[in-house]
C-alpha cells in the first residue's frame, strides 16, 4: 500500500511504527467527502488478534468491559480492556465469529504488542489459543453516505447491504477470507473490509479507479473527533478511565467479574476527580491538545485532549479533561491559546449528529 | 514548486519582508502556506505591540496544526491586515499579497542578516 499512497501524492508521516498517509489533497476536502459522499481509508495498521478455544467466551468476558454473552455470531461489540485499577489497556472491537468459540479482537495499531502481551498474560488458567495476525491482515474503511452503494456496486460485495450497524459477514476476495464489517470511526455509515495485504491493494485500486476519494489519517481524526469518538492516548489511557471519559455505557458493571470492574464500580459510586467534557469557544482560535483550561481568574482546572476548528460545524471545539466540579453543561470555562485567553462553555461531546445505519 | 519573489527579504522561519521606507511589510512565504495546507485562523498582534528580531509575533492555524510566526526584524506594529484576519484563506490564495503586519523598523541594519530570493530558494529546494 505504501507505494500507492506515495503515487497519489500523500503527505506521509510516521505513526505507531508505520509510515502513514496524513492527507492526499487537503484535510477539509477529504473530511467533507466522507460527510457528504464517500471516502476510503487505508487502515491496515490496525491490529487483528484471534482468540478461540473452549473457554474463549468466558476469557474475553474476563478481559473486556462489555458483555459478549447473548451476542450472536456476526455481531460486533465495542469496549475496553482495563488494568485492575481501571486504567485502560486499549479500546477495541470484539467480533463473535460464526465458528463457535472463535472471536476476533480488533485493536489500535499503537497498542498491538502491548495488547497481545496483556491478553497472553491474562490467559493463564483459560483453555484458549491466542493468535496475533496483525501483520498479515490489511484493512480499508469505506465511509460516507454512498459507502453501501460503492461497496456493493464497485466491489460487488452484495452481503454488505443486508448488514446493520455493528454487524459483519464473511465473504471472499480472490479466494481469501474477506470480513465485511458495518463499522467505522467517522460518525457516518460505512464499512471496514479486512482481507489479505494483496487483496487490500486490489480493493484500494478498484475504489480509487472508480473515483472514490482517498482519505488520510488527518481527516480520520477530525471526523472521529466531531462524532464524539475517543482516541486511545488522548481521551482514554492508563490514567483516563472509561468512567472519566463518559464511556460507562460500554462497561457492564452488572457482569459478575472482569478485570478493572471493582475500580470502575468505585469510581462510579464515588465519582472521579476529573471528567472528559466538550468545550466550545466563541472565537475561531483553535484549542490544541495540551492547552490549559482555566477559570476566569486564571486558575487552571483542566487540559485540552483534542481540539479543532470543526470542519462540519465551523466552530472551535475541543475535548478537555477538567475537574469534575466544572464539568456540567454550560459551565463557563476559558482556554489559554498561546498568549491569549478565550471564553467558552461546556457542551455535549458529540458535537456532530452521527448518521449510522439503523 | 513554490513561488519566490525577487526583491523581498526572507527569514529561515519562512516569513517574507518587503521594505517601504522605514516600514517592513511582513507575511509568510508561499512555501510556508503550502506546507500548512488550508489556513483557518490568523493570530495577529495588536497595533502598538513591539517585537524584537526573532520574537514570536503571532501564529497561523491550519486544520491539523498551528505554526508560530517570528518577527524577522525589530520594531513596532503600525498596522495589522484585518482583511487577512477576517479571511485567513487569503494566505493560501496569495501569500505575497496577504501581508500580516507592518512594522516600523527600529534597526533597519538587521535586514542584512536576512536572505535574498536566491538564498531562500536554495533553502527551500533542500
Amino acid at each position: 500500500m505504501h507505494s500507492r499512497h506515495v503515487a497519489l501524492g500523500a503527505l506521509m508521516s510516521p505513526f505507531a511504527g508505520f509510515d502513514m498517509p496524513i492527507r492526499y489533497s487537503d484535510i477539509t476536502d477529504e473530511h467533507l467527502a466522507v460527510r457528504k459522499d464517500v471516502g476510503v481509508f487505508d487502515v491496515s495498521h490496525m491490529g487483528e488478534i484471534f482468540v478461540c478455544g473452549p473457554d474463549a467466551e468466558k476469557f474475553i468476558n474476563h478481559i473486556f468491559t462489555n458483555d459478549i454473552r447473548g451476542y450472536n455470531p456476526g455481531k460486533i461489540l465495542y469496549g475496553m480492556m482495563l488494568y485492575p485499577d481501571g486504567g485502560v489497556v486499549d479500546d477495541l472491537l470484539v467480533y463473535r465469529e460464526f465458528t463457535p468459540d472463535h472471536f476476533l479482537l480488533v485493536v489500535n495499531a499503537s497498542n498491538i504488542d502491548k495488547d497481545y502481551r496483556h491478553i497472553c498474560e491474562c490467559a493463564a488458567g483459560y483453555d484458549v489459543q491466542i493468535d496475533n495476525q496483525s501483520a498479515v491482515w490489511g484493512q480499508v474503511a469505506v465511509q460516507g453516505p454512498r459507502a453501501e452503494e460503492v461497496v456493493t456496486k464497485v466491489l460487488g460485495i452484495d452481503c454488505a447491504a443486508s448488514l446493520g450497524f455493528y454487524e459483519y459477514c464473511n465473504s471472499t476476495w480472490n479466494g481469501s477470507r474477506l470480513i465485511v464489517s458495518r463499522t467505522g470511526y467517522t460518525g457516518e455509515d460505512g464499512f471496514e473490509l479486512y482481507t489479505t495485504l494483496e487483496g487490500t491493494c486490489e480493493i484500494w485500486d478498484k475504489l480509487i479507479a472508480a473515483g472514490v476519494k482517498p482519505c488520510g489519517l488527518g481527516c480520520r481524526d477530525t471526523l472521529r473527533f466531531e462524532a464524539g469518538l475517543p482516541l486511545y492516548g488522548d481521551e482514554l489511557s492508563e490514567e483516563i478511565s472509561p468512567i472519566m471519559a463518559g464511556l460507562g455505557m460500554f462497561c457492564k458493571l452488572d457482569k459478575e467479574e472482569f478485570i478493572g470492574r471493582d475500580a470502575l464500580a468505585a469510581q462510579k459510586a464515588q465519582g472521579t476527580a476529573k471528567k472528559l467534557v466538550g468545550i466550545e469557544i466563541e472565537d475561531r482560535a483553535v484549542p490544541r491538545a495540551g492547552y490549559p483550561v482555566e477559570l476566569e481568574d486564571g486558575t487552571q482546572v483542566g487540559v485540552v485532549t483534542t481540539g479543532y476548528h470543526s470542519i462540519s460545524l465551523d466552530k472551535s471545539i475541543c475535548f478537555a479533561l477538567v475537574d469534575t466540579k466544572f464539568s456540567a453543561l454550560d459551565t463557563p470555562l476559558w482556554i489559554r491559546i498561546r498568549k491569549k485567553v478565550f471564553p467558552g462553555k461546556v457542551v455535549k461531546k458529540r458535537f456532530y449528529q452521527t448518521n449510522y445505519k439503523k | 514548486m513554490s513561488k519566490i519573489i525577487d526583491g523581498l527579504y526572507y527569514s529561515e522561519s519562512h516569513e517574507w519582508v518587503k521594505v517601504e521606507g522605514d516600514i517592513a511589510v511582513i507575511g509568510v512565504t508561499d512555501y510556508a502556506q503550502a506546507e500548512m495546507g488550508d489556513i483557518t485562523y490568523v493570530d495577529a498582534p495588536a497595533e502598538g505591540d513591539e517585537f524584537g528580531k526573532g520574537e514570536e509575533f503571532g501564529a497561523l492555524e491550519s486544520v491539523k496544526a498551528s505554526s508560530d510566526m517570528y518577527c524577522p526584524i525589530s520594531g513596532e506594529v503600525v498596522e495589522v491586515n484585518q482583511d487577512v484576519v477576517d479571511a485567513p484563506e487569503k494566505v493560501n490564495e496569495d501569500a505575497y499579497g496577504a501581508w500580516i503586519i507592518k512594522i516600523k523598523m527600529s534597526d533597519p541594519d538587521e535586514l542584512s542578516a536576512l536572505m535574498d530570493a536566491a538564498a531562500y530558494k536554495a533553502l527551500t529546494d533542500k
